[in-house]
């Protein structure tokens, strides 16, 4: 993974002081909470609706060992023992205090990590494949591109002050893990005719209150040109992104609006004016940033792995973690190990600060020191020994890190809601609870397969509910929490936005909504049909009225 | 309301020697004038033809395009930010700078926050209208506060791959 250089310290370190002295004259009343305000955004300090929360960046989701022990750290020190991972790889702490804010900036800048843009109208922390070098089929790890990214987009003096926020996801497989789709702009690494690797550039995409599926404005753009192309596509939006409604402010309504082929000509002819300036990527700068991500020290080993079969014959809640937990390994002999944040009756994405201890000393004693975070709020070894899967397995259960669901009902996405957000209708976090509660029986989980549920809190969507299998959105009726139920949504490489259901349902209600969803997915579905290509052979209407009654 | 100008040996309190004109104000004998986009077009030759400098100022949602014949006629530009959000301004700097080659004096003006001059710095202003008492000090406070840079802009710092690459 990538290691900071004199220049990447000297940034952040100057960040932390820059906003030590911020944060003392907001302490010493010479800066107003207003005033204030902007200032502590561009380090991703938020004020909630019980205190301060602090949004850290965990650039496309890649940390080592040292620094998941970091924020084990912070979290014992600073806040209440545990943190939230986020669906957009950050690590959210609740509980800070504003005086001490600049000594965790402080420490994260000691493990090369900050809080730079994760909030505000600016380039936001970019998002990547959780099995980024792992994965099979993959054209280059498209790490090498997010941090070229990421060293762009940092205080970048042109674009810190956009018309709304602005998210960029990367993949380097054909398999679509990080929901590029549904982002203000996605970039999948292609080949052209010639074999040369470049990128697929998608615009225009996202959730919240107008869901897009993004367009693609340009199918294929040489590696090189990445920075000139993304310039370009900011500046328009930076001229062109509506400012007189923040409802309206993101790219895709700037797309929709502009229509996408008017917008690709804007955007093309921009980039005549900078393809060949100085932001062309230098191949020795390129060159560095890749061998940063060249693969760990890989054993040669054998393609077979008795002890992990023998164990798989023998216990059944070992053989359901590999099946569901366990991806396949670009190496032979290896194996991808994902660790589900979603236990039974927990908040999603939460991890204590023995959870993290834990998850950091098996980065070391069985994946190079390596973890990643995925944008379903889970955990991910990337590089396992596939024989060692059992003793893996052991260790992650004893610490309560063993749930076998990934992929499963029970591995819901979930936004903080009501419990955190000031921006909130209900609640979003206890609906995920009762949801793993009443589908906690292993067999059935088994018998639904692949479902993912995705619930918000709001219409702002972090929650990514318009893209789940099930959506769920928490509402404000008269005071009341109500959920609104749409179902059909995928993040993946055939991305599609759910369709409401019909009307909504109190806080009661909709987990057996949810109940009536699935057994009518199951009594309908053919074998070996997924509940969302059941949904897509036979359309909305017998879940309507298993819900709703007959019309 | 202070004028600071960024120059090369540091940041000075200067006298503004332009007045800026309503679109409906008499034009004046004499003396610099800063006047609208639309009215800089409507009085185009009146305005050319007098001897004193001409400066026209942009609102955020006017495209620098439209001066861009022009700049050689013109002593100062001035990009307006109604509201310091509003950052469409930077990318009209950079372009006069970069794209449409203007050496004059840019200058921001409206809702300038003084954590922003680093960035308006490097986008190519070099005056800022700044309503604090504390202008001078709070510009030395800031800028130059983070050392490193990333972006190429045409302020020609040297960024970080150009150091890494030894090439300045």
């Amino acid at each position: 993974m990538y290691h900071y250089d004199e220049y990447d310290h000297a940034l952040v370190q100057d960040r932390v002081a820059q906003f030590r002295r911020q944060v003392e004259r907001r302490l010493a009343g010479e800066l107003t909470e207003d005033q204030f305000r902007p200032l502590r955004l561009m380090n991703g300090l938020y004020l909630q609706l019980h205190a301060y929360m602090l949004r850290i960046a965990i650039p496309y989701g890649t940390l080592d060992a040292r620094q998941m022990r970091k924020l084990a750290y912070i979290a014992r020190r600073y806040d209440k023992g545990y943190g939230h991972f986020t669906t957009r790889h950050n690590m959210q702490f609740n509980w800070p205090k504003l005086e001490e804010t600049p000594d965790i900036l402080a420490e994260l800048a000691s493990v090369e990590m900050h809080a730079i843009q994760t909030s505000g109208n600016c380039i936001r922390n970019v998002t990547s494949d959780q099995y980024a070098g792992a994965a099979e089929g993959e054209i280059e790890d498209p790490r090498i591109w997010c941090e070229i990214i990421r060293q762009w987009s940092t205080l970048h003096p042109e674009f810190s002050f956009l018309p709304r926020k602005f998210k960029i996801a990367v993949t380097g497989s054909e398999a679509d893990r990080a929901a590029v789709k549904v982002h203000d702009i996605g970039l999948i690494m292609r080949r052209d005719g010639a074999g040369q690797a470049g990128f697929e550039v998608i615009v225009g995409g996202g959730l919240g209150r107008t869901p897009f599926i993004g367009k693609t404005i340009r199918p294929f753009l040489p590696k090189e040109d990445l920075l000139s192309y993304l310039e370009a596509i900011l500046r328009v939006y930076n001229q062109l992104g509506r400012r007189d409604n923040k409802f309206k402010a993101r790219i895709k309504v700037t797309v929709h609006e502009t229509g996408a082929e008017e917008f690709t000509r804007l955007v093309e002819a921009e980039w005549l004016q900078i393809k060949d300036s100085a932001l062309k990527l230098p191949k020795q700068e390129v060159d560095r940033i890749a061998r940063h991500f060249e693969p760990p020290a890989f054993r040669v080993l054998s393609k077979t792995a008795p002890a992990t079969e023998a164990r798989i014959a023998r216990d059944r809640d070992f053989a359901a973690w590999v099946r569901h937990n366990v991806a396949a390994h670009k190496v032979s002999g290896y194996a991808i190990a994902n660790i589900s944040l979603k236990p039974i009756g927990k908040p999603p994405g939460d991890a204590t600060a023995e959870q993290m201890d834990v998850v950091a000393d098996l980065a070391d004693a069985f994946s190079f020191g390596e973890i990643r975070v995925t944008h379903a709020q889970n955990l991910v070894l990337p590089h396992v020994e596939r024989d060692r899967l059992p003793e893996l397995y052991d260790r992650l259960a004893a610490a309560g890190l063993a749930a076998s669901n990934i992929g499963l009902i029970s591995d819901i996405i979930a936004c903080p809601g009501l419990d955190y957000c000031s921006l909130a209708n209900a609640r979003s976090i206890p609906i995920a609870e009762r949801i793993t509660e009443r589908f906690a029986d292993r067999d059935r989980l088994e018998l639904i397969g692949e479902m993912q549920i995705k619930s918000s809190g709001c219409i702002n969507a972090c929650g990514h509910h318009h893209v789940g299998h099930i959506g769920i959105l928490g509402v404000d009726r008269k005071g009341e929490e109500h959920y609104q139920v749409q179902i059909g949504g995928s993040a993946s490489e055939d991305a599609a936005l759910g369709r409401i259901l019909g009307r909504g349902f109190s806080a009661d209600e909709v987990v057996d909504v949810v109940e009536k969803i699935v057994d009518t997915y199951l009594a309908h579905r053919n074998a070996g049909e997924t509940f969302i290509e059941t949904y897509r052979r036979i359309g909305q209407d017998p879940f309507k009225e298993r819900v709703y009654g007959a019309a | 309301m202070a004028l600071l100008e960024s120059r090369t040996d540091g940041p000075a309190l200067v006298e503004d020697r332009f007045v800026r004109l309503a679109d409906d104000a008499a034009l004046p004998a004499e003396g610099a004038v800063l006047v609208s986009l639309v009215r800089f077009e409507k009085e185009r030759a009146a305005l050319l033809a007098r001897k004193a400098p001409l400066g026209v100022w942009l609102a955020s949602n006017q495209t620098p395009a439209a001066i861009s014949n022009e700049l050689d006629r013109l002593a100062l530009v001035a990009l307006d930010f109604p509201v310091f959000s509003d950052g469409r301004a930077f990318s009209s700097a950079r372009l006069l700078r970069e794209r449409y080659g203007y050496k004059g004096e840019l200058r921001a003006i409206g809702d300038v926050l003084c954590e922003q001059l680093p960035f308006m710095l490097r986008s190519g202003f070099d005056t800022f209208e700044m309503k604090s008492p504390k202008a001078l000090e709070e510009f030395r406070a800031v800028v130059g506060e983070v050392r490193v840079v990333y972006q190429p802009t045409g302020d020609g710092r040297a960024t970080a791959i150009d150091r890494r690459l030894g090439r300045r």
